[in-house]
């Protein structure tokens, strides 16, 4: 086990920038997520760790050595891919033991780290089983017992999750992170779906179009996104993002959305915004913090009408959309208190939770 | 089990810092590798079909001894010849009628077999393949057998119906005919393998959409099979049209060429000049007339493959 | 054509289910009653084949009887004539050693070069695959007349070694293009696995890749076994005495002695010779259909 570290990583194909200049420290035993859209570097930058893509310039370091020219084999790092790539013709205990073997380990070992790795991962019965007998969630059980198998510096993982189905994927996720826990292996995980980075990670790293948006704990990102992009990526449903300004009323500010709708910002935020009066910023706010008026909540909730568009009960909660000034908002409501659609309907939003951005930048302010 | 870990990882650094040299760098490199596992490939073909094919032209150019250089000797004194008028005739006589027949017996029981309940059509399949799986020169000898004048199994039986019997390998018009009739039933099955293949890679869906826009039976055939099946007819067609016109085995041994060299085809009469005869450079110049037929349909066929692999792939 | 047609169920006669039902089995009776009548258009020659090898002398040369049917009993001796009096055993013995050979020269070479040009892309790998396919399409009767020339140059004429030599151009082409389909249809994700497992480039092609494309390793050595076993141009042009000679040739030319026509030995030796790639076909059908149409179908 060790620590990865990734010093100005940069690739290109042919003149394509893939990765443009990545740096990232992963310590021992750390779990990391890189997430993003499709295309946006993540899986390039994977499969550099791993071997698979020629570095066009920078560093990268596995355990304390730089291994920049080694081979994937020379790496001591495990992979789960995306389709699994089991070897159709093996059994499973041959999938998971052929690594090994390779490497010339003495029988007995191979055997017993197979054991252990079934154990761990409860498929001690399908070890004689060929991959076209096993289901979804088996098939990548196996392709995770491999990579345990191997013990090796650090796992990683190339969108392992993507071809489950919904509710499998949520069970596999749960058991890939019971093995984290067990093995405490440095792991790399790469996914589209940042639900699995939020739950999965102890750091997440956003990237979008071949850069680094951000790195952070799930709570930071969640709470604190550096760009427009991160707030907009994390979380479900999006943050809502409206254009606005900034007013300054008297000592107090004010950010309005539309010629009748604007909020007061609250004090504690009053300093940091100060020099952006009677600037255009983009102005977010999560659904889950535009919520019925009734109830429980405290803070500087501040009321307003707004007519919906669609309502959507999703059982323990009722998402509800209506425009301001054009742009569609959602909001996160009880579902006893939601209204019909084309119905007014009276919403508190949360500022405590607000955020504002540069519309010219994208960094949030 | 950390203990073995531990010492196989420490090796990894070592090699590391070992800088390997520019030789074993350029050996390890894939292109290198992929180089040299195509070698062998290669030098089959540049050796055994490039250089025969350029020796050729070299070998045409000269006399029989092969002793002087003649120019395009041999290809004047081969254009002034009748027979050899006949022989590009027959080719090609043999090779358009062959592959047209060929091609439409095999669409006809491709459509036949495919009717079939699915059970079945494995048996069937089976059968009908048979006339490809025997070796040609081997059925050729069955039907020589069969057309043999005095015993003839197909004489005995227009006897038996009351006809006369039929001359089929010593009169030069019906010999014509038994040569095409015999490349027709060893090619046929191939085509209907072909056909049954494209014909199974048409979508299910695409004739239930059909029916449901009211096609009749011929509709489809006209709007969905045969466009489905296009570039693999042609395909097989342009594949079936070089193997024909190049044709050796039937009538090197039904017919030798005969009568009166009305049956010969390229191959036969290059044979007959170049190693019956001994005068190779005589018997290179004829084989060499094929090319530039056989270029053109190599051509389409690269063609139709690459839209092909598109379209599937 | 109107045979494909009037066989397939016409939906527009469909006002009740028992006509439709009716139509669709009087569609599936006429197709079975043409596929009989190819049937014993394909099946014919061989069958009297095997009727001619299995009479006796006397009753071919009576004349008498319907030759397509056996009157005076079932006999062996045709083939005791041929395995006793003629060279029929050594033309197999030397076309099985040719076969083999070339099947295992066929085989190491196409499987090989199809690895590394479906794999490992380098300089001129695609020039060098349209050039496989090309050779594919030169036919053995074009080139025979110089390699005649070459085969004599380097003193392999009337030998069976030079057959050794020539076929393989007959079948690696071939053989190497539908590797290299079967080949590009293993998910990349699986060498990148070997990779990272620790495989080389050898162990990725011995312990994954062949084995995972076993199917079209077995159609490709069907294919070059059914060539060599079936060549006739170049053992005709190259090879005369017998102790060399192939079954193709030796059959059609050795076994007839001047104009005698032995018919029942004849047609015995032409079924033995044909009968080890019937038996491979019967054996391994699906294979042998796989690999006669991927050719058009990949790469």
């Amino acid at each position: 086990m060790a620590d990865v570290s990734l010093r100005n990583v940069v690739k290109k194909y042919d003149d394509v920038l893939a990765v443009a200049s990545i740096n990232l420290e992963i310590p021992n035993h750390e779990f990391v997520v890189l997430v993003g859209p499709s295309g946006c570097g993540k899986s390039t930058t994977l499969r550099m760790i791993a071997g698979l893509e020629e570095i066009t310039d920078g560093e990268i370091e596995i355990g304390g050595s730089v291994v920049n020219d080694l081979p994937p084999k020379d790496r001591d790092i495990a992979m789960v891919f995306q389709n699994y790539a089991l070897y159709p013709h093996m059994t499973v205990a041959e999938n998971m033991s052929f690594g090994l073997k390779l490497r010339k380990f003495p029988k007995a070992e191979i055997k017993a780290r197979v054991d252990n790795a079934a154990r761990i991962l409860d498929i001690t019965e399908l070890l004689e089983r060929r991959p076209k007998q096993l289901s979804g969630g088996q098939r990548q059980r196996v392709a995770m017992g491999r990579a345990i198998v191997r013990n090796p510096k650090v796992f990683l993982f190339d969108e392992p999750l993507s071809n489950l189905d919904a509710k499998l994927r949520v069970q596999m996720r749960t058991e890939i992170k019971r093995v984290h826990q067990k093995v405490q292996t440095t792991t790399v995980y790469v996914t589209h779906d940042q639900v699995e980075a939020m739950t999965l990670a102890d750091r997440v790293v956003v990237m979008n179009a071949g850069k680094i948006e951000q790195i952070g704990t799930p709570n930071d990102l969640y709470h604190h996104p550096a760009t427009r992009f991160v707030a907009g990526f994390i979380g479900s449903p999006a943050m809502n993002f409206v254009p606005a300004t900034v007013e300054s009323n008297g000592e107090a500010l004010r950010v309005r959305l539309s010629d009748t709708l604007s909020f007061n910002i609250p004090e504690s935020r009053a300093a940091r915004y100060k020099p952006h009066v009677g600037k255009q910023v983009t102005f977010g706010l999560r659904p889950e913090h535009i919520t019925e008026t009734r109830g429980h909540h405290n803070g500087t909730g501040q009321e307003f009408n707004a007519v919906l568009d669609v309502v959507e009960p999703m059982g323990m909660e009722t998402m509800v959309y209506f425009r301001i000034n054009g742009t569609e908002l959602c909001g996160r409501v009880e579902p006893t208190a939601a209204g019909a659609a084309n119905e007014q309907m009276a919403l508190r939003a949360n500022l405590d939770h607000m955020h504002l951005i540069d519309p010219a930048t994208g960094l949030v302010l | 089990m950390a203990d073995t870990v531990q010492t196989w990882g420490s090796t990894v650094p070592e090699k590391a810092v070992a800088k390997p040299n520019k030789m074993q760098k350029f050996l390890r490199q894939r292109s290198t590798i992929a180089f040299l596992m195509c070698l062998p490939l290669i030098l089959i073909i540049v050796c055994l079909v490039i250089y025969p094919a350029f020796y050729s032209i070299y070998l045409s150019m000269l006399n029989k001894a092969q002793t002087r250089f003649i120019g395009l000797g041999n290809f004047t004194f081969l254009m002034s010849r009748d027979t050899f008028w006949q022989v590009v005739a027959q080719s090609t006589i043999f090779a358009l009628s062959a592959v047209f027949f060929k091609a439409l017996i095999g669409l006809v029981t491709a459509h036949l077999v495919n009717n079939l309940p699915a059970k079945g059509q494995r048996k069937w399949r089976g059968m009908l393949l048979v006339p490809w799986v025997i070796p040609l020169a081997l059925s050729t000898l069955g039907w020589w057998w069969m057309f043999d004048p005095t015993n003839s199994a197909f004489n005995y039986t227009l006897r038996s119906l009351g006809f006369d019997g039929i001359p089929w390998l010593s009169d030069p018009y019906w010999a014509r005919f038994s040569v095409i009739l015999v490349n027709v039933w060893y090619g046929a099955p191939f085509f209907l393998i072909m056909y049954l293949a494209a014909l199974k890679s048409v979508p299910e869906q695409l004739y239930e959409a059909a029916s449901i826009d009211g096609a009749s039976a011929w509709q489809k055939f006209i709007h969905i099979t045969l466009p489905m099946m296009r570039n693999i007819i042609a395909i097989t067609v342009l594949f079936s049209l070089i193997v024909t016109f190049a044709n050796f085995d039937i009538v090197q041994i039904m017919t030798a060429g005969g009568p009166r060299n009305m049956t010969h085809m390229f191959a036969t009469y290059a044979f007959l000049l170049g190693i019956r005869s001994g005068d190779l450079p005589l018997g290179a110049a004829t084989s060499l007339f094929m090319f530039p037929i056989l270029a053109v349909a190599a051509i389409f066929i690269l063609r139709g493959v690459r839209k092909r692999g598109r379209e599937i792939g | 054509m109107s045979v494909a047609t009037a066989s397939v169920p016409t939906s527009r006669a469909m006002p009740t289910g028992a006509s439709l039902r009716r139509n669709r089995r009087w569609a599936l009776w006429a197709s079975y009653f043409f596929l009989i009548l190819f049937a014993i258009f394909f099946l014919a020659p061989p069958y009297y084949m095997v009727v001619t090898a299995l009479k006796t002398d006397g009753e071919m040369a009576k004349l008498a009887t319907n030759p397509w049917f056996i009157y005076d009993g079932v006999t062996l001796d045709q083939f005791r004539i041929l395995l006793y009096n003629t060279d029929f055993l050594i033309f197999f013995k030397n076309t099985i050693i040719v076969t083999v050979c070339v099947v295992a020269i066929t085989m190491v070479v196409s499987v090989l070069a199809a690895f590394a040009l479906g794999r490992m892309r380098f300089w001129g790998s695609s020039i060098l695959a349209t050039g496989i396919f090309l050779t594919y399409l030169v036919p053995d009767t074009l080139l025979f007349i110089p390699m005649f020339q070459i085969v004599k140059s380097i003193g392999l004429l009337n030998s069976y070694w030079g057959m050794v030599l020539v076929y393989p151009t007959l079948t690696v082409p071939f053989c190497t293009w539908i590797m290299i389909g079967y080949f590009q249809s293993i998910p990349k994700e699986l060498d990148e696995a070997a990779l990272i497992d620790g495989a080389g480039h050898m162990q990725m092609l011995l312990k994954i890749f062949i084995p995972v494309a076993l199917p079209g390793i077995i159609a490709a050595m069907i294919f070059a076994f059914t060539v060599s076993w079936a060549a006739f141009v170049y053992p005709m042009a190259f090879l005369y005495s017998s102790d060399q000679q192939v079954l193709t040739v030796g059959t059609v030319t050795s076994l007839i002695r001047g104009d005698v026509y032995k018919w029942g030995m004849l047609m015995a030796g032409a079924l033995l010779a044909a009968a080890p790639p019937l038996v491979i076909y019967a054996f391994l059908m699906d294979y042998y259909i796989a690999g006669l149409t991927a050719g058009a179908t990949k790469g």
